[in-house]
């Protein structure tokens, strides 16, 4: 009796857990708010300001899918993960999508049963001395101590770096970025390594920039990009191409400027398509017809949230590079809305 | 004859000299330096470095103080005023300083109910810790813990209310039928609370508007506010939890004796930081989604077990410690057990314990910053996590952390004065 009784119970929260995984998006729809995870705070990509309002380069992936599928970018619940947190809460539910600068690697996408729906940065693992050592490459680093993060995808790179050049490394572990730049900046290690953007970050809120340099080399690929659970196809679709629109929009001339005036019809048949006045494609997503209007004017397209966070003209400072339109010589390549 | 000697002694003093100030080697700040500050080569060597080294310290962290900067609204224009000189900028402690008390998602209309609920919570505890209070402040200790949850969380009055009336009705259930048996009455008084609690329930969701402040999800809980949570419920559920698990290890009923030795070898064999990622992580596997159990409750339950558990042990300590005449007097005469135990074993063994606990209690407060590792935003969360990596913010380390220590270090050093005025106070001169 008591093990029939604990079966069903079992049974029961195995279909409710089926159930709500296979519907994300009407789960979305019926809650009123998003539940995306993002980091517990890092500069440029996600941190709350000081009115509590989350903003950031990964902060905008989020709003944008509120704004196309509920309308409004400000119903967003932000859940804040660690490195350590971030998975789990993604594959027990508590979140509905994951930007957290997660780096799309084979055993994430399939060991760890999730679905990476696109890549918002590329970035790539670099190395961050003081001038005064005097290192003008990584392949110089014979026998120095390193600050790195653990558990992160940097810690297996440099591993991996320093066998294949067959020289001696010796780490520190540290867990957050923040706590790296005292350690560094007082000479516990002589290197700092992390993902070039954070790099560049870091650095650039030193008090004196100029006496630390960022090596040549970048040892790692790091595509980074928002994820969702595996299952749920339509909800992978309606974060996959939130993201592309923005994407889109920026390839096509779209901002939020002059958004609600394309809106109005142009002559260019993709940008009507994107923006809803032409075919259906928001209703195969499961939304109304101008869900990614909503989106570009929301946050605007994605040349626009880069400017705004991590841009040239913010104190972070990072210039486009390999995040630059295709047609621009970068790799950022949006299928076309058709 | 004369009766005096005027006439054979040449002179006699009749006054009685002013005193003479002693030798300047021997008086004052000389005599003082001298016994205590170079009364040898050996000590006279030590005290000049140290008089170095404060110098040093005061030298080197006094203009810090001194140029520190309190307005600008990050930490570039602090850095531009100062042009490169020493100086903090503990700008970031007045513009984050919400942050800091209350997290960042806490509604920044309604700081004043926490601030309220703090400012209660001395009042609450007040005669608990001090004895010659009135008695009847105790009453409001006992509905301190559902005024405190509905100013923080808000939500109606009515769903504390109802826990509040469940509890009294079970307790005077307990009372009706205790006299035919203890375990009868407690089973009744659970049954009473448990129905009033789930009519309650049905009330307190069908009238949610009486009396209702806005609703906190504890989501939005942190900064300073958070551990005080933390630390006060924790510590005040595992005091007595701690203690029934103490009395229950040296119990002769088998059953009961292996429950607690399993539970609290178990508990005290496991790090906290373990407990905490189960808490957080393992238990979502568990439950369906939406049907997720409170982060901040889970974290509670997780903590109190791991200081109930500390708390069992030193308490053990001091049961042991209690000679076996004094267990044998309490059954001479002629006391049941729980009589024996609330009037003469415990008062006697808790005395012992008192350091032991406090220096559970003490360790359990600074334990709550440990929930920042789960991304919940603590004071200690906050500076690691949105602070930190604010852009504006981004760089400033001593003025955060400087302030987190003093914080818990004026907290600390409170419970442990406390602790020693109250050995002073129960010393019965066992000596």
């Amino acid at each position: 009796m008591k093990k029939s009784v604990f079966l069903g119970a079992l049974t029961v929260a195995g279909l409710t857990a089926g159930a709500a995984a296979a519907a994300t998006l009407d789960d979305v729809k019926a809650r009123g708010k998003l539940n995306c995870g993002v980091t517990t705070g890092l500069v440029g990509f996600a941190a709350p300001d000081a009115n509590g309002n989350w903003e950031g380069f990964d902060v905008g992936v989020c709003r944008a899918v509120a704004a196309a599928v509920l309308g409004d970018p400000m119903a967003v619940e932000f859940v804040p993960t660690t490195g350590k947190t971030r998975f789990t809460a993604l594959a027990s539910g508590e979140i509905d999508m994951l930007a957290r600068n997660t780096t799309w690697t084979f055993s994430r996408d399939v060991d760890l049963k999730f679905e990476f729906v696109g890549i918002n940065y590329y970035d790539g693992q670099g190395f961050m001395v003081p001038k005064a050592l005097g290192v003008s490459s990584a392949k110089e680093l014979d026998g120095a101590t390193v600050c790195i993060q653990t558990g992160t995808t940097t810690e297996l790179n440099l591993a991996d770096f320093f066998r294949t050049n067959n020289i001696s490394y010796e780490p520190v572990p540290i867990e957050t970025n923040a706590e790296a730049q005292p350690l560094y900046l007082e000479g516990a290690c002589d290197v700092y390594t992390t993902d070039a953007s954070g790099l560049a970050a870091t650095r650039a809120a030193f008090e004196n920039p100029g006496d630390h340099i960022i090596l040549p080399e970048i040892i790692s690929k790091e595509p980074l990009g928002p994820l969702v659970r595996h299952g749920d196809n339509e909800w992978g679709d309606v974060v996959r191409w939130s993201l592309n629109a923005l994407i889109a929009a920026e390839e096509l001339g779209v901002t939020s400027a002059n958004v609600d005036e394309l809106a109005q019809g142009t002559n260019n048949p993709e940008i009507n398509r994107l923006l809803g006045t032409e075919g259906t494609l928001g209703e195969m997503l499961g939304l109304d017809a101008d869900w990614a209007a909503r989106a570009i004017k929301a946050v605007g397209n994605y040349g626009e949230v880069f400017e705004k966070n991590i841009g040239e003209n913010t104190p972070i400072g990072l210039a486009r590079g390999l995040n630059a339109q295709w047609t621009d010589g970068g790799l950022l390549y949006s299928p076309p809305f058709r | 004859m004369s009766d005096t000697h005027a006439q054979s002694v040449a002179f006699v003093r009749d006054t009685m000299l002013p005193e003479q100030a002693p030798p300047a080697s021997e008086a004052g700040v000389v005599k003082w330096m001298r016994e205590n500050l170079f009364p040898g080569p050996v000590n006279t060597i030590l005290t000049l470095l140290a008089i170095y080294f404060i110098y040093k310290i005061v030298a080197g962290s006094l203009p810090w103080f001194w140029n520190g900067i309190w307005t600008t609204s990050s930490l570039a224009e602090c850095r531009e005023i100062l042009q490169g000189a020493t100086g903090g900028c503990f700008s970031v402690l007045t513009e984050r300083w919400n942050q800091l008390l209350f997290g960042f998602k806490y509604p920044s209309d309604q700081y004043w109910r926490p601030l309220v609920a703090f400012i209660l919570l001395a009042v609450a505890v007040a005669p608990v810790l001090f004895a010659h209070l009135p008695r009847k402040m105790l009453l409001f200790t006992g509905i301190y813990p559902f005024l405190a949850f509905w100013l923080i969380w808000g939500g109606t009055i009515l769903s504390p209310l109802m826990v509040l009336i469940g509890v009294l009705a079970g307790l005077a259930a307990f009372r009706r039928i205790e006299a035919s048996g203890f375990a009868m009455a407690a089973l009744a008084g659970l049954v009473t609370a448990v129905v009033i609690w789930w009519l309650g329930g049905f009330l307190a969701s069908a009238a949610s508007g009486v009396l209702a402040l806005e609703a906190v999800p504890s989501r939005d809980m942190g900064g300073f506010m958070l551990n005080m949570i933390l630390g006060t419920v924790c510590v005040s559920l595992s005091l007595p939890i701690g203690i029934l698990l103490a009395l229950g290890r040296q119990s002769h009923m088998p059953i009961i004796k292996w429950i607690c030795v399993v539970f609290i070898e178990f508990i005290r064999g496991v790090p906290l930081i373990t407990l905490l990622f189960v808490a957080n992580v393992v238990l979502s596997y568990f439950f369906p989604p939406e049907t997720n159990l409170d982060l901040i409750i889970r974290v509670i339950i997780m903590i109190t077990a791991f200081a109930s558990a500390y708390i069992a042990e030193v308490v053990r300590g001091g049961l042991a410690a209690l000679p076996r005449g004094q267990y044998e007097a309490a059954d001479s005469l002629g006391l049941d057990y729980a009589q024996s135990m609330r009037l003469i074993i415990l008062p006697q063994a808790l005395k012992i314990s008192i350091p032991g606990i406090v220096n559970v209690a003490v360790g359990l407060f600074k334990d709550t910053t440990l929930v920042s590792v789960i991304s919940m935003f603590d004071l200690v969360g906050m500076i690691r996590g949105p602070i930190l990596a604010s852009t504006e913010w981004n760089g400033v380390y001593w003025e955060l952390w400087g302030f987190a220590v003093l914080t818990f270090f004026v907290v600390c050093y409170g419970i442990s004065q406390y602790s020693q005025w109250l050995e002073r106070q129960l010393q019965r001169d066992h000596r």
